[in-house]
């Protein structure tokens, strides 16, 4: 078939750059230095599980306050006429335009103990708060540049619920919070699901945001991995081995909580 | 007048700054079949959609037995809609769909259970309770959101061309199917079709509609019969219409002819429409006939023979079971009961 041929860039982009990374990975996480096999760096990785836990905990929280902030944006884009969402929408990527690592530059300076809130709070003769350098900053981190990836995919799948199936809810009965529980919920079931996994794998990941904003007392599991290979602590294999253990514990929580493999979700929303 | 269920009291609607319904009066009544009856955009589906309570009048007032409804929102309104493209569920199956309207009502599960099935068993699905809704076919559900509208005992059932999307045969049976079960439970339909046959059919009273109007109200038919214009005449049925001149009550002259007719009240030289069905004409010889002309064309319609004749300077259909052949030169008769005198419309064409 010619069409098939098509895709054969595509299958040797793959082998290139995910399955032959992912086998490298496997390979450093089982070998020490000399190259020969070893469980070792499995075990070290062990010692880093308080971390592991702090940065699925904070991630969590991140991935949870996406959903309750962007979900009411993402229903009123998708209720709203094409130029009302176009504009949220431009609004929403605008900042995504711009360098990650300026955006949350500018993060450090607005929470820095001298930073612009501060100052403020410092007329009122309030403060200065300790907000830099604390958990929350790096929750507010991720919430900030990672909110986009929840709501995407939720506006996507709910201009997707008609407005038919809507004033049906209404015409039977359904007052607008049953309408939101029982229609509009169940139906944008997917986008939450995409939308938690878009938001939570690269907040658990991360590391950048937990530098800057987090300071040196919250490193997150992505620090620890990043050292590995940049830091002074360079150790490639121990480095493979934690982010295979991180790889393998996201997988489980999907798994787990059933957002993989839900092709029968799909179905019903054709 | 106590058995009036809903009334419209100088109902206007716009759309994008266009208005779409002109004060609109209408008074429905209790366990009536009314059909709102008219071509796209002539404002049927927007009556319908305010008395569901989705659109808001501009002006005017909506009653439901006696009381003001106009500002009541369509979730308190007890009135149920069956939705053109059906608007199931797609995250319920049929039992799910079905049970919504009472499961909101916090009905019991046991009463739940009893009700649809009996729904089921009126719309005839026995047996489809666990099927998902991307498994029927179009028919079933149709019937699906037929019985997810009734089972909530509405006094009013409204109907936005439910059978839109269904074949001919399909259709049929439905228009059969409706009737039933409207005669059954003895609510009030409202329905919107823009197809002149399911309006005659089902219906106890047609509203045939136009630019946000009520051109005409009547039986089945009256309307076919008597249609009070040009417009009503030619939507509903196949007609000739041609204009005339009333020379004086009971005879008006058309084709260059002057025809007895069962129609007064118009001013003398008063120019106007004459409608003639086209099964009412008679075929006679040549000697005999009132019109004269040329057979055009022949085609054969199944039950009758569609004929049209040139003559007098003007193209007439005919329907009739006896064929002719092309070029034969025929006469026609009317009689004044074929002949339908209609004040010119303003406007038309």
């Amino acid at each position: 078939m010619k069409i098939k041929a098509v895709s054969y860039p595509y299958v040797a982009w793959a082998l290139l750059f995910i399955a032959i990374p992912l086998g490298l990975i496997v390979y450093f996480a089982f070998t020490d230095t000399a190259g020969s096999f070893t469980v070792d760096n499995i075990i070290q990785a062990g010692r880093y599980s308080n971390v592991l836990m702090k940065s699925i905990w904070l991630s969590a929280i991140s991935t949870a306050i996406c959903l309750v902030m962007g979900y009411p944006i993402a229903y009123y884009m998708s209720r709203s006429s094409a130029m009302v969402s176009g504009t949220i929408l431009l609004l929403i990527m605008l900042p995504m335009w711009m360098n990650f690592l300026l955006r949350t530059y500018g993060w450090m300076s607005i929470l820095e103990n001298n930073g612009i809130i501060n100052q403020i709070f410092g007329v009122f003769g309030l403060g200065p708060f300790e907000m830099i350098n604390t958990q929350g900053a790096v929750v507010l981190g991720m919430v900030y540049n990672y909110i986009p990836f929840m709501i995407l995919p939720l506006n996507s799948v709910m201009t997707k619920i008609g407005k038919d199936v809507i004033e049906a809810a209404q015409d039977l009965g359904a007052s607008p919070a049953r309408v939101l529980s029982e229609v509009v919920l169940p139906l944008s079931l997917p986008g939450i699901k995409t939308g938690i996994i878009m938001v939570f794998v690269p907040a658990v990941s991360t590391f950048i945001i937990s530098q800057m904003l987090g300071g040196g007392g919250n490193q997150l599991i992505g620090d620890i991995i990043e050292l590995q290979f940049l830091g002074n602590a360079y150790n490639p294999n121990l480095g493979s081995a934690i982010s295979l253990v991180l790889m393998l514990l996201v997988m489980l929580i999907m798994s787990v909580s059933g957002f993989l493999n839900d092709d029968d979700l799909e179905e019903k929303l054709l | 007048m106590n058995d009036i269920i809903i009334s419209l009291q100088g109902i206007s609607a716009e759309y994008d700054g266009e208005k779409v319904i002109d004060k609109l009066n209408l008074d429905i009544r209790d366990h009536e079949f009314v059909t709102f009856l008219g071509p796209s955009g002539c404002g049927k589906t927007t009556t319908l959609r305010i008395i569901g309570g989705f659109v808001e009048p501009t002006e005017g007032d909506v009653f439901f037995e006696g009381k003001k409804i106009t500002d009541v929102p369509a979730f308190k309104r007890n009135i149920n809609t069956v939705f053109q493209r059906y608007a199931l569920f797609p995250h319920l199956n049929v039992y799910d769909n079905i049970a919504f309207g009472l499961k909101l009502k916090k009905v019991p599960k046991e009463h739940i259970k009893i009700q649809v099935e009996e729904m089921l068993k009126l719309v005839n699905l026995e047996g489809y309770e666990m099927r998902k809704i991307n498994q029927l076919s179009g028919g079933q559900q149709q019937r699906v959101a037929i019985a997810r509208a009734l089972i909530n005992k509405p006094k009013v059932l409204l109907l936005d061309e439910p059978l839109g999307a269904l074949d001919l045969k399909l259709r049929k049976e439905m228009q059969m199917e409706l009737k039933r079960i409207q005669q059954a439970l003895g609510i009030t339909f409202i329905y919107v079709t823009h197809d002149q046959e399911e309006a005659l059919t089902m219906s106890d009273r047609v509203l045939v509609m136009r630019k946000g109007k009520i051109l005409q109200s009547g039986s089945p038919e009256d309307i076919y019969n008597e249609p009070v214009n040009a417009f009503v005449a030619d939507f509903i049925g196949e007609s000739n219409i041609i204009g005339g001149v009333m020379l004086d009550d009971y005879l008006v002259e058309f084709a260059g002819v002057k025809f007895e007719c069962e129609d007064s009240g118009f001013s003398r030289m008063e120019a106007v429409d004459v409608v003639i069905r086209p099964e009412d004409f008679r075929m006679v010889s040549v000697d005999e006939g009132q019109i004269i002309g040329k057979v055009e064309s022949v085609i054969f319609k199944g039950v009758h023979f569609e004929i049209i004749v040139e003559g007098h300077g003007l193209q007439w259909m005919i329907h009739s079971t006896q064929s002719r052949e092309v070029g034969d030169m025929i006469g026609m008769t009317l009689t004044p009961n074929d002949i339908h005198v209609m004040r010119k419309m303003e406007g038309r064409r």
